[in-house]
C-alpha cells in the first residue's frame, strides 16, 4: 500500500472525489494554479481544469457564500480557508446560512459543502496561524465538525465529508501535515512514511463520520483527544507508565458518545485534552457528557488539559501548547485523586 | 502645513426633512421618460457609465409609453402585470390586517414597490433562480405560486410548507425559482453569484438574480458578491431596490458620498443601470436587458430600482417617528399601480369600471384563499405543525443526540 503524508492523503481524497463525481468543485485562495500554500490541491487544476479547481479572491465570506449558492444549485463544493484563524469573516455565512438552509427551507435547499481549514498550533504560528476554533462550530446546530489525526483517517474522513449531504467543517491539524507530533519539540520529527497510519489506499474508501477510534487501549484512565493531542496523550501515557486508554474522537459533531461512555465506565477516570482555550472550549461539553453519563462510575474529577485562556503567543509557544509533561501531570493527579 | 489647523469636523448625513417638516424631493433629479438610450446588450460597459447616474423611464407624466425602452410587453402581458400588482397590494392589506387581528406575529408590506418584483419576474424563465429579500413577494404572485401556501407560511399552520420553523414571510419555493429567505441581510447576494457560477460551471443556460435593499448594500456580502460576479463573469443580475429607507435610516447613510447605488457597480467593472422602480414597463425592459446579457455569457449587471417605501418597514414599525407622514404623497415617481392603470386606460385597454371590478374580484380571491388557509389554523388557533417537526431537517439524517432530545421532549 502506498505511503502518504497527511497533505498527500487530503489531496488524494479530493482527487478521488473529483474523479468520481463531476459535481465536486474545489476552490479557495491560492488553491488553483499554485496548488495551495500547503500543497493540498497541487495538480488538481491541471487534471480537472479551471472550472473544477480554481483560485478565489481573498474573501472568506465570498468563498463560503458562493459555495452555499453552488450547493443550492446542486454542486458539492469542497472549499479551503487558508487558516482556521481566518474563517471569522465567513462565520455569518456558515452559522446563519450553511448550517440552517436545510432546516429553514424544509429540505427544499440543502448545503452539501466541505470547508477545509488548517488548524492548531505547535508551529510558531503566533496569534493568527495557530488557533483551534472548533468550539465555535460545535455549538452550531446543522454543522458537522471533523478533525483527523493521521493520513489514513484524513483521506477516509474527507471523502466521507464530501459525500455527506450536510455542511462539514473539516479542521486539518497543520502540525500533523508532514508527520505525527507528540509535543517533544526538541526531538527530531518523524515522517508519516515511518508510521502505520501513513499507509493509505490509492482509491476510494471512507471513514464514517460520528465514530471515534481507540488509539491506545488501556484500563486506568480514559483520555479524550483529537488532532495533534492524540499523539501528546499517547506520549504522556508511555512516559508516566499510566495505562491510559486514548480515544481519538475524529468527529466532534455528531459525537460518538457510546465509545466515550463505554471507556469511562471501564476506566472510571477521564482526562480531556485539547489545544484550544479552556473556557467554553469543546472540553467543557465532553466533561459535561461524561459527568451526566458516568457519574456513578467516576472515581476522580474529570480533568482538562488545554491551551490557556490567552491569545496564542509566539515566543511562549511551548509554555502555551499543552505538551506531554502537562498531560502527564494531569494523568498522575487523576490517578491519585 | 498651517500652524493652527481648523478642528476636524465629523460628518453624519441627515435626510432633508424630518417629522413635522414639509416633504421635499425637489433635489431628486428625475430625467424625462424616454430620454435614456437603450444600448445593445453586448455594449462595452465602459461606454455606458452614464446609465448608472440617470433613471431609465418609459411611462411619462401623461401615461404614454415612450422612448427606446418601451415595447417589451404585449397588451395582454401589461394587463396581467397590472393584475399582479393589484393582487400583491390586496394580499398585503389582508395580511397586515391578519397580523393586527393576532392571527400571525409579523408581516411586511410592499406598498409602492409592487412593480419591481412583479415586473422583474416576467423577464425570467422557468429554472432561473431568485435570491430575494423579504420584500419581493411579487416574484411569487407573478410566478403563479399559490396564495394559500404563502398564507399557510404566514400563519405557521398545519399546512405551512416550512413546518412552522420560519418567521412569517420568509418563504421558500424552489420550483418557483425563489430561494429560501434568511433573516440575515445580504447573505443571499453572494449566494446568488455562487448559484450563477454553478450554472456556468455545468454549462447550463439558467441565470440567477440577487436582491438587496438600499440599506443592506452596506453589508460586506454586497462587496463580496460584486467581486465574485465580476471576477468570474457570473450569469447573474444584481438588483438593488432603493426605497429610500432602511427602517428609520435614510438611504444617504448607506450610500455615503456615492452618487447612486448603481454607481457602486462601475468600480467592479460591472455595467450598471438605474431605473424608475415605479414604472412597470421600465422595470420589465431593464430586467429583460440584464437577463439577456447574463444568458448570453456577457456577465453580470447591477440594476438600481429607484422607488419609495410607502408603508411602514414592518408591522413592528411606526414611520411617523422618523419621516413626514405625507412624504409618500410627494414622491415624484408616483404609484406604480396607478401609473400602469392610467397608461392602459389611455390606450383604451382598461377603464375605471374594469379596474374597480377587478379590484373586487381580486379581493374575493384573496379572501377565499385566506379562508382556506385559516381553516388549517393560524399562529395561536387551530391546526399547527407538530413538535416532532421541530427536530426534523436539522441534518439529512437525525443524529443520536437529536434523537435523544426529541425523546426528552416527549415526541
Amino acid at each position: 500500500m502506498p505511503r502518504m503524508t497527511m497533505i498527500e492523503a487530503i489531496r488524494s481524497a479530493m482527487d478521488v472525489s473529483m474523479g468520481r463525481d463531476d459535481d465536486v468543485v474545489v476552490f479557495g485562495e491560492d488553491v488553483g494554479y499554485f496548488g495551495g500554500v500547503f500543497r493540498c490541491t497541487q495538480g488538481l487544476q491541471q487534471k480537472y481544469g479551471r472550472s473544477r479547481c480554481f483560485d478565489a479572491p481573498i474573501s472568506e465570506l465570498g468563498i463560503v457564500g458562493a459555495a452555499i449558492g453552488m450547493a443550492s444549485y446542486g454542486l458539492k463544493p469542497c472549499i479551503e480557508i487558508q487558516f482556521a484563524d481566518y474563517v471569522y469573516p465567513a462565520y455569518d455565512q456558515i452559522v446563519s446560512e450553511a448550517a440552517r438552509l436545510r432546516y429553514r427551507s424544509n429540505g427544499e435547499f440543502t448545503c452539501p459543502i466541505v470547508i477545509r481549514m488548517p488548524t492548531g498550533g505547535g508551529i510558531f504560528g503566533g496569534q493568527t496561524h495557530s488557533q483551534s476554533p472548533e468550539a465555535l462550530f460545535t455549538h452550531v446546530s446543522g454543522l458537522k465538525v471533523v478533525v483527523p489525526s493521521n493520513p489514513l483517517d484524513a483521506k477516509g474522513l474527507l471523502i466521507a465529508s464530501i459525500e455527506d449531504p450536510d455542511p462539514v467543517i473539516f479542521l486539518e491539524p497543520k502540525r500533523l501535515y508532514n508527520g505525527p507530533f507528540d509535543g517533544h519539540h526538541d526531538r527530531p520529527v518523524t515522517a508519516w512514511s515511518k508510521h502505520e497510519l501513513g499507509e493509505v489506499p490509492e482509491g476510494h474508501f471512507t471513514v464514517p463520520l460520528g465514530k471515534a477510534e481507540i488509539r491506545r487501549p488501556g484500563s486506568a484512565v480514559t483520555v479524550l483527544a483529537y488532532g495533534t493531542m492524540v499523539y501528546v496523550a499517547q506520549a504522556a501515557a508511555e512516559e508516566t507508565g499510566i495505562d491510559a486508554e486514548v480515544i481519538d474522537l475524529r468527529t466532534l459533531l455528531p459525537l460518538d458518545v457510546e465509545t466515550i461512555v463505554a471507556s469511562v465506565k471501564k476506566t472510571r477516570r477521564c482526562v480531556v485534552v485539547h489545544e484550544a482555550t479552556l473556557t467554553s472550549g469543546f472540553g467543557a461539553e465532553l466533561v459535561s457528557l461524561v459527568q451526566e453519563n458516568c457519574f456513578y462510575h467516576l472515581e476522580a474529577p474529570v480533568a482538562r488539559v488545554t491551551g490557556w485562556d490567552t491569545p496564542y503567543p509566539h515566543a511562549q509557544e511551548w509554555d502555551y501548547f499543552p505538551g506531554p509533561k502537562r498531560v502527564g501531570e494531569a494523568l498522575i493527579e487523576t490517578m491519585e485523586a | 502645513m498651517t500652524d493652527n489647523p481648523a478642528p476636524l469636523k465629523f460628518h453624519v448625513p441627515e435626510p432633508e426633512v424630518r417629522p413635522g417638516g414639509t416633504p421635499d424631493f425637489s433635489n431628486v433629479p428625475i430625467p424625462k421618460a424616454g430620454s435614456v438610450d437603450r444600448p445593445p446588450v453586448d455594449v462595452d460597459p465602459r461606454t455606458i457609465r452614464d446609465l448608472a447616474y440617470s433613471i431609465i423611464r418609459v411611462l411619462n407624466r401623461e401615461g404614454d409609453a415612450v422612448g427606446p425602452w418601451a415595447g417589451t410587453l404585449t397588451d395582454e402581458e401589461q394587463l396581467e402585470g397590472l393584475r399582479h400588482m393589484m393582487t400583491l397590494r390586496t394580499f398585503d392589506a389582508r395580511m397586515q390586517m391578519a397580523q393586527r387581528q393576532g392571527k400571525t406575529s409579523f408581516y411586511m408590506q410592499h406598498m409602492g414597490e409592487e412593480a419591481v418584483s412583479c415586473a422583474f419576474r416576467k423577464a425570467l424563465v422557468q429554472g432561473d433562480m431568485n435570491f430575494p429579500t423579504y420584500r419581493q413577494a411579487g416574484l411569487l404572485i407573478a410566478g403563479g405560486y399559490p396564495m394559500v401556501d404563502m398564507m399557510n407560511q404566514i400563519y405557521s399552520n398545519e399546512m405551512d410548507p416550512l413546518k412552522g420553523r420560519q418567521l412569517p414571510i420568509m418563504y421558500s419555493a424552489k420550483d418557483h425559482g425563489f430561494f429560501s429567505i434568511s433573516g440575515n441581510l445580504t447573505t443571499q447576494y453572494i449566494q446568488a453569484v455562487g448559484w450563477a457560477m454553478a450554472s456556468a460551471i455545468k454549462g447550463d443556460t439558467k441565470i440567477a438574480v440577487g436582491w438587496v435593499g438600499d440599506g443592506a448594500t452596506a453589508e460586506s456580502d454586497f462587496h463580496a458578491a460584486l467581486v465574485f460576479a465580476s471576477t468570474y463573469r457570473a450569469p447573474v443580475v444584481l438588483n438593488v431596490v432603493n426605497n429610500q429607507w432602511a427602517i428609520s435610516t435614510f438611504q444617504g447613510i448607506a450610500r455615503g458620498g456615492s452618487g447612486t447605488f448603481a454607481a457602486r457597480g462601475l468600480g467592479f467593472g460591472i455595467p450598471a443601470l438605474r431605473v424608475d422602480g415605479n414604472d412597470y414597463l421600465a422595470v420589465h425592459a431593464v430586467a429583460k436587458w440584464a437577463a439577456e446579457r447574463a444568458r448570453s455569457n456577457l456577465g453580470p449587471t447591477l440594476v438600481e430600482y429607484v422607488t419609495y417605501r410607502v408603508g411602514a418597514h414592518s408591522t413592528s414599525d411606526d414611520p411617523s417617528a422618523y419621516r413626514p407622514k405625507t412624504e409618500s404623497d410627494a414622491w415624484p415617481l408616483g404609484d406604480p399601480v396607478i401609473r400602469l392603470k392610467n397608461h392602459l386606460i389611455r390606450r383604451g385597454l382598461w377603464s375605471d369600471e374594469r379596474h374597480k371590478q377587478t379590484e373586487a374580484e381580486i379581493l374575493e380571491a384573496v379572501i377565499s384563499a385566506q379562508k382556506e388557509a385559516e381553516s388549517h389554523g393560524t399562529l395561536h388557533a387551530g391546526g399547527k405543525p407538530s413538535t416532532r417537526d421541530m427536530f426534523e431537517g436539522v441534518y439529512a439524517e437525525m443524529p443520536p443526540h437529536l434523537r435523544r432530545q426529541r425523546q426528552k421532549a416527549g415526541v
